[in-house]
């Protein structure tokens, strides 16, 4: 197949679910009595500058998080448990942090680390169950993301202190923070400086996944398990291993906020970041590339949804709606999209060995 | 005779169907009537066509041209019910049965309407069964069944609702040659109570023994029909293949008598901890083959997974090279040089939504050319993947195809090409040629004539019994999973190992 057609249809996909997303939202719009023309008009108005630095910031941090759930899914692991784990992950992060072990960015560095462990660690509980006790991953992250909120809850209460409404860790040393980036001389927020930390990331999944051998035995074992058992693979250890990268990479999504913004972890942090991972990871069909789109889009509509309310009287929660039809479109368009290729290409074998093949040659 | 019966409307005619297909192989131009009250073979390698124009015939598919008439009225099937509507049924190679369903409420299911699911359902199976010797009780569980015994159930299930022309695709391929004979049986009492049958195989000699007319496709399209009597089985293999026959023989003994593979006291559970396995010793030399003869599911699956290190046996030593094996894993004994071609290549042998150079790298992820370190080397695996195209004829359009394109054929030409590669020391075969055409199947065979002359040694699984004797420089009998015979290929007849296979000779039971 041409290299074009290719990418037409892998993109096919994608565009048709955000169009009949849109659809679907105006029509529930149109039900509720809402106005979709106000409803579009300021989704789709040219952000102000402000807003582009949050939906660049948004972005980064849900494109790790969707990597994060990628890792999982392209071996067939549904790690629903991104959420705790960067939960987890961020308070164990915070408070390291806070302890100035290390001097200046040393800290910064050994913070990373120590986040990516304490993700890995909460991951890894779901890996062993379901490698020893069979436990069904989806279950157990599920039962950990609840575990872990209380749990970093009554660990914030035992060493945070009370600052207004809030609990919060210690503040990271100064030295150690990373300063955001101005991009717009009238924005009040700067664009994370840890922004880089996703990119890394991205390249890092990417080569992982497509030079390495591991990277093989991981898509193998996503494509069909027991071709992979067949071939050698050593599943359980595989499943070991994936949980606890995915984890790790969770570990990095409370990172671009704890040293550029907050620089402590308060009962605050943002909500939702590894459920809406998944999703993001779902839209881009865990490619790093489609994850980085999914995640710039989905950062887009929250972003644009905020002034919904003041602008054009509608709730800013509808765009959760779109967001979640998208993700089911997506599904849909997928498949559908797979099942078009795969004619496609057998057609495609069927033409050519209509045409003279290669001659048959008996090696004896 | 012809004369006679080309009067009367054909129970089905076929004229000028084809079907372009995207993908395996369009029908065109097929062209075949079938007489009552007769069995009609339908012959061909595997790509011929036959499964299309079953579907066909069976309403899966719909023809693109031409027209079916069933006792003379042109039909138009949209789904399976119009065809059975019009008294076709099909019996399917791999049964389509409930085992932990009784006779009965696997014949009433999706028939309810017919006789209901009480007693008079089960007057009527018994009625049907009786009729035609089935001896089947339509209270038993048919977990409890033999493969014949089920194969009657699909028959009867087929009958009982109202079929009276009766397609079975390939109906042989399950049955050991007794179970064969008790089929034929079965059919010929069928046929003379006016059913007709329309009987698929690739196997000649049982073509030769029941059909009444035979119809050859070749290419998607009907070659000939001819009777039975009229062609020897080696013009009716021409016909079919259009080619000079292969045959499996091995010429002259290349075993020497250093060991390659030896397996001791073997002892295999199953996860709910019953025996499949014991007491399996055997030896493979270099430049041997050891084909395994036995009815499917008598361990010959755990068999090799053990000895590819794919189940942890309970008891026993593997040993490849005089070196113990036993506790290592797959990867491990794969890279020590065991090739493995699997029994099931979709589940085993491929990742079928992968490109073939990605499938060039399966079971070798740690070996030249297609690694280097840690890395994938693309390059490497690309040219190398080329090669197996090349060398072993795989018709792809190239070798970015991802493997689920491929007929079943070619795919199977690109896994022995595949596991063929880096020199293996033991060659796993289970089923090498198993739904590979004729050419394929001798280019295969050549391919293991030649790696074991150079000293490769071979574990050989096949239900293809001329396949085993004739590749084989031994044989072993497995049953219930023990080894119960050895035979040398030079002077075993199919008779005796389908004895063995069954039971027959050493228990005097049915298996």
């Amino acid at each position: 197949m041409k290299t074009l057609q290719r990418a037409g249809l892998a993109l096919a996909a994608p565009v048709l679910a955000l169009v009949v997303a849109g659809i679907i939202t105006s029509l529930v719009l149109v039900a509720a009595g809402d106005d979709p023309a106000a409803f579009w008009e300021t989704m789709l108005a040219w952000p102000e500058n402000r807003s582009l630095v949050n939906i660049i910031n948004e972005a980064s941090v849900l494109y790790l998080s969707g990597l994060a759930a990628a890792i999982g899914f392209r071996m067939n692991l549904f790690n629903i448990g991104v959420e705790g784990q960067y939960r987890v992950a961020t308070f164990v992060a915070a408070y390291f942090a806070a302890q100035a072990f290390l001097p200046g960015y040393l800290n910064t560095v050994a913070t990373i680390l120590v986040a990516m462990l304490a993700g890995a660690a909460w991951a890894g509980i779901a890996a062993l169950l379901r490698v020893t006790r069979g436990v069904s991953e989806v279950i157990s992250t599920i039962m950990l993301n609840a575990i872990a909120v209380s749990l970093v809850a009554y660990l914030l209460r035992k060493v945070g202190s009370r600052e207004g409404q809030t609990i919060v860790t210690d503040t990271v040393p100064q030295s150690g923070w990373i300063p955001g980036i101005s991009l717009f001389r009238d924005s009040v927020t700067d664009m994370y400086g840890l922004v880089f930390l996703a990119v890394l990331a991205g390249i890092g999944f990417s080569v992982l996944l497509n030079r390495t051998r591991f990277g093989f035995d991981l898509r193998a074992t996503g494509h069909s398990e027991s071709a992979a058992v067949a071939s050698g693979v050593d599943v359980k250890r595989m499943v070991i291993y994936s949980m606890l990268l995915s984890g790790a990479v969770a570990g990095l999504i409370g990172m671009p906020n704890l040293f550029g913004v907050s620089h402590n972890y308060g009962s605050t942090i943002q909500t939702g970041i590894g459920f809406a991972g998944i999703a993001v990871a779902l839209l881009g069909r865990n490619h790093p590339l489609g994850i980085a789109a999914g995640a710039l889009i989905f950062a887009y509509l929250s972003e644009q949804a905020n002034p919904l309310g003041i602008l054009a009287g509608i709730s800013p929660e509808i765009i959760a709606v779109t967001q979640g039809v998208v993700v089911l479109c997506v599904v849909i368009a997928y498949e559908v999209v797979r099942r078009y290729r795969n004619k496609l290409e057998q057609r495609a074998v069927a033409e050519a060995l209509e045409a003279p093949g290669p001659s048959k040659e008996v090696t004896a | 005779m012809t004369d006679t019966t080309t009067t009367a409307a054909a129970a089905v005619s076929v004229r000028g169907v084809g079907k372009r297909f995207p993908g395996v192989v369009a029908n065109h131009d097929v062209t075949l009537e079938v007489r009552p009250g007769t069995v009609h073979a339908l012959v061909g390698e595997n790509g011929a066509g036959k499964s299309t124009l079953m579907k066909i015939l069976y309403g899966v598919q719909k023809p693109d041209e031409g027209e079916i008439l069933v006792g003379g009225e042109t039909v138009h099937f949209s789904s399976p019910s119009d065809a059975i509507k019009h008294g076709i049924g099909m019996v399917f190679q791999h049964f389509q049965l409930a085992d932990n369903l009784t006779v009965l409420e696997n014949v009433v299911l999706g028939a309810e309407k017919l006789h209901g699911i009480g007693d008079a359902a089960r007057t009527e199976i018994r009625r049907i069964s009786d009729a035609y010797g089935f001896g089947l009780d339509p209270d038993e569980l048919v977990e409890d069944l033999g493969v014949g015994e089920r194969q009657r159930v699909e028959i009867l299930k087929v009958l009982y609702r109202g079929a009276k022309i009766i397609i079975l695709d390939e109906p042989t391929a399950v049955l050991v040659p007794q179970e064969v004979d008790a089929l034929f049986e079965n059919l010929r009492e069928l046929k003379s109570q006016g059913n007709t049958l329309l009987f698929i195989s690739h196997k000649l000699d049982e073509v030769r023994a029941i059909a009444d007319d035979i119809t050859v496709l070749r290419r998607g399209t009907t070659v000939t029909s001819v009777k039975p009597a009229e062609v020897t089985q080696h013009q009716l293999a021409e016909l079919m293949v259009g080619e000079e026959l292969p045959s499996p023989s091995t010429a002259e003994s290349t075993v020497t008598d250093r060991e390659v593979l030896e397996v001791r006291d073997l002892q295999v559970d199953d996860t709910q901890g019953r025996t499949v396995l014991s007491d399996i010793n055997l030896t493979i030399h270099a430049g041997e083959v050891l084909g395994i003869a036995g009815v499917e599911g008598n361990g010959q699956t755990e068999l090799v997974e053990a000895v590819v290190g794919m189940v942890r046996p309970t008891r026993g030593v593997v040993e490849l090279s005089d070196q113990d094996v036993t506790s290592w894993g797959t990867r491990q004994r794969r890279e020590s040089g065991v090739g493995y071609i699997p029994e099931d290549r979709h589940r085993h042998g491929l990742l079928l939504d992968a490109p073939l150079w990605e499938n060039r790298i399966l079971g070798h992820q740690t070996r030249k050319p297609s690694v280097k370190g840690g890395w994938v080397d693309k390059a490497g695996a690309r040219i190398d993947a080329q090669r197996i195209v090349h060398e072993y004829d795989v018709r792809t359009p190239g070798i970015d195809t991802t493997a689920r394109a491929l007929s079943g054929g070619n795919q199977q030409k690109f896994i022995v090409g595949r596991e063929m590669s880096g020199d293996p020391k033991l060659l796993i075969a289970s089923h090498p040629t198993r739904g590979v055409d004729v050419g394929a199947q001798a280019a295969i065979w050549d391919h293991i004539r030649e790696a074991r002359r150079r000293g490769l040694a071979v574990l050989l699984i096949s239900a293809d019994l001329d396949e085993l004797i004739g590749l084989s420089d031994s044989l072993k009998v497995i049953l219930r999973g023990r080894i119960v015979a050895d035979y040398d290929p030079q002077t075993v007849t199919p008779q005796q190992l389908g004895a063995a296979m069954t039971g027959a000779k050493t228990a005097g039971e049915e298996a």
